[in-house]
């Protein structure tokens, strides 16, 4: 299928997936299924990689800040910076894409190979709305709450990385987090998350929605669904910083 | 009753229908046979309107099923039951969760309503023990069992199998096309069966379409397959040795 071909149907696709519910209870219980599955699920990761790359980023800033010139509290800012302007954002977006992206695109993939998606149609279920807009949903309600627990985890995890490599004291590194604070980098980057959430759901429910085959072709579709969700994050970085930034 | 007026289908340069018709009737087991790639589940599908036929009607009673809206389709939906090739149980769902889909979504009914309707569909099949289980923790034979529950749930005035019995031991098929064939004439639905059985065939032919690359081959009953001269149907029905044997000793 050529380019402009997947655009097209991914959009028709959209269309679909985008349609009034057929019973709003269990609409709302699926809803709430996926928010634990999509959300509370990737606590985990989320809580790892940032508390990691909080700590990195706080001994990188550390240990290149050689210029005495330089205050001691621009750790605490930069740690702060780095997190909520793009790590908690896009990286994250990025990991979850794999994460959560490899999982979904299965599941449906393989709901579709095993006709279970027929099973829907022929009961007169919109499959597509059934299934997919749930988890739109679910991500895009949540994500934002993984993207502050990122910002605050990773902080945390700078500044113990701090006091425990004894680059720099606890006052200075909670100074540094505190002063020059943008309210506005903190919506751009909300702004951004929810767009991640949107890709990070719908991009590899289209991949698994089409999927025709075999095991063997759920598992490309779900290779296939992690590039592509990826590629669109960072192109999707790139707009909105321009847009949004500018 | 579910007739077909000249129904073609092709996906690209591929033709897999061409120019069916019949009339399949109420309160009998309808078989659609042939050989696997002969377009069964393509015809199956496109008679409940999964795939869109290229031309032809399809009339569910006096209902034009063809041309009709997205609304009214949706309503005779509600009136068919499907069983998948492999059973297509919603595998997130345990199996009484599964039989009570189809309520939830399109009943009244009210909760305990629910409940008891799930118990005697599961009870009609014979599923005693797994209404917790889960569709990956129970046997083919039972998944097929609880997909005939989930079908016939909402009292369906059609009834659909594909290849009920693929993948099961010869003693599991024949309960399977006995039970459905039971619940045809319990609720006089209209079923259509694929399979290319021949146990099934004999068991439960009472009208059968064969189908040969595509085209209608021949239309009739199980005690009429026997003798007939259609060479194709011959090797489809005598392809296996006991076949060749018992055709022999007649
Ligand atoms: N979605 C499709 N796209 C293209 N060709 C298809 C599709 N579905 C089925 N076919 C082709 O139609 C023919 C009939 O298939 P099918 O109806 O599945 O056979 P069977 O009688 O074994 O059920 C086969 O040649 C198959 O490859
Ligand atoms: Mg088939």
């Amino acid at each position: 299928m050529s380019f402009f071909e997947n655009i097209g149907q991914y959009i028709l696709f959209l269309k679909r997936v985008v349609s009034k519910p057929e019973k709003g209870r269990v609409f709302f219980a699926q809803i709430i299924k996926e928010i634990y599955k999509l959300g509370v699920n990737s606590v985990g990761i989320v809580v790892i990689i940032s508390v990691f790359m909080g700590a990195v980023i706080s001994l990188q800033t550390a240990y290149n800040l050689v210029n005495p010139l330089l205050p001691d509290y621009l750790v605490g800012y930069t740690t702060r910076e780095s997190m909520i302007l793009e790590f908690s954002s896009t990286i994250v977006g990025l990991i979850l894409a794999g994460k959560v992206g490899s999982n979904i695109a299965s599941e449906i993939g393989s709901m579709r190979v095993t006709e279970q998606i027929d099973a829907l149609e022929i009961m007169g279920i919109n499959s597509a709305s059934y299934l997919i807009f749930p988890k739109i949903i679910a991500a895009v309600f949540i994500n934002p709450f993984l993207y502050v627990l990122s910002v605050f985890v990773g902080i945390t995890g700078g500044l113990m990385a701090s006091y425990m490599a004894g680059t720099v004291s606890v006052p200075d590194f909670i100074y540094g987090v505190q002063v020059d604070l943008i309210p506005y980098y903190i919506i751009y980057s909300l702004i951004k998350t929810l767009v991640f959430a949107f890709i990070i759901t719908s991009v590899p429910s289209f991949y698994g929605y089409y999927v025709s085959g075999g095991a063997l072709e759920v598992g490309k579709a779900s290779t296939k669904a992690v590039v592509n969700s990826s590629i669109l994050i960072l192109l999707a970085n790139l707009i909105l910083t321009q847009l949004l930034l500018k | 009753m579910i007739t077909l007026k000249n129904i073609n289908k092709s996906f690209g340069e591929l033709d897999v229908l061409n120019d069916i018709s019949i009339q399949f009737e109420a309160g009998k087991t309808n078989l659609i046979i042939g050989q696997s790639g002969s377009g069964k589940t393509v015809l199956l599908k496109s008679i409940i309107g999964l795939l869109d036929v290229d031309t032809g009607y399809i009339y569910y009673d006096d209902r034009d099923f063809t041309n009709m809206n997205f609304k009214d389709k949706k309503e005779i939906r509600k009136e068919m039951g499907m069983v998948f090739q492999g059973g297509a149980l919603f595998d997130s769902l345990s199996v009484e969760e599964n039989v009570k889909f189809p309520l939830d979504m399109f009943s009244a009914m009210s909760e305990d309503e629910k409940k008891e309707r799930v118990s005697f569909c599961l009870d009609r099949v014979d599923i005693k023990k797994a209404h917790k289980l889960y569709p990956a923790e129970i046997s083919g034979g039972m998944q097929k069992r609880v997909a005939i529950a989930r079908a016939i749930a909402l009292n369906p005035r059609y009834l659909f199998c594909d290849e009920p019995n693929s993948g099961l031991d010869p003693v599991t098929a024949i309960v399977i096309d006995q039970l459905i064939q039971e619940i045809t004439k319990e609720y006089n639905m209209t079923t259509i069966i694929n399979t290319h059985d021949m146990n099934s065939v004999m068991e439960i032919g009472e009208k059968i379409l064969f189908i040969n690359k595509g085209v209608k081959a021949w239309e009739g009953c199980s005690d009429e397959i026997f003798d007939t001269e259609n060479q194709a149907l011959n090797n489809f029905v005598f392809a296996s040795n006991l076949f060749k044997k018992i055709k022999s000793k007649l």
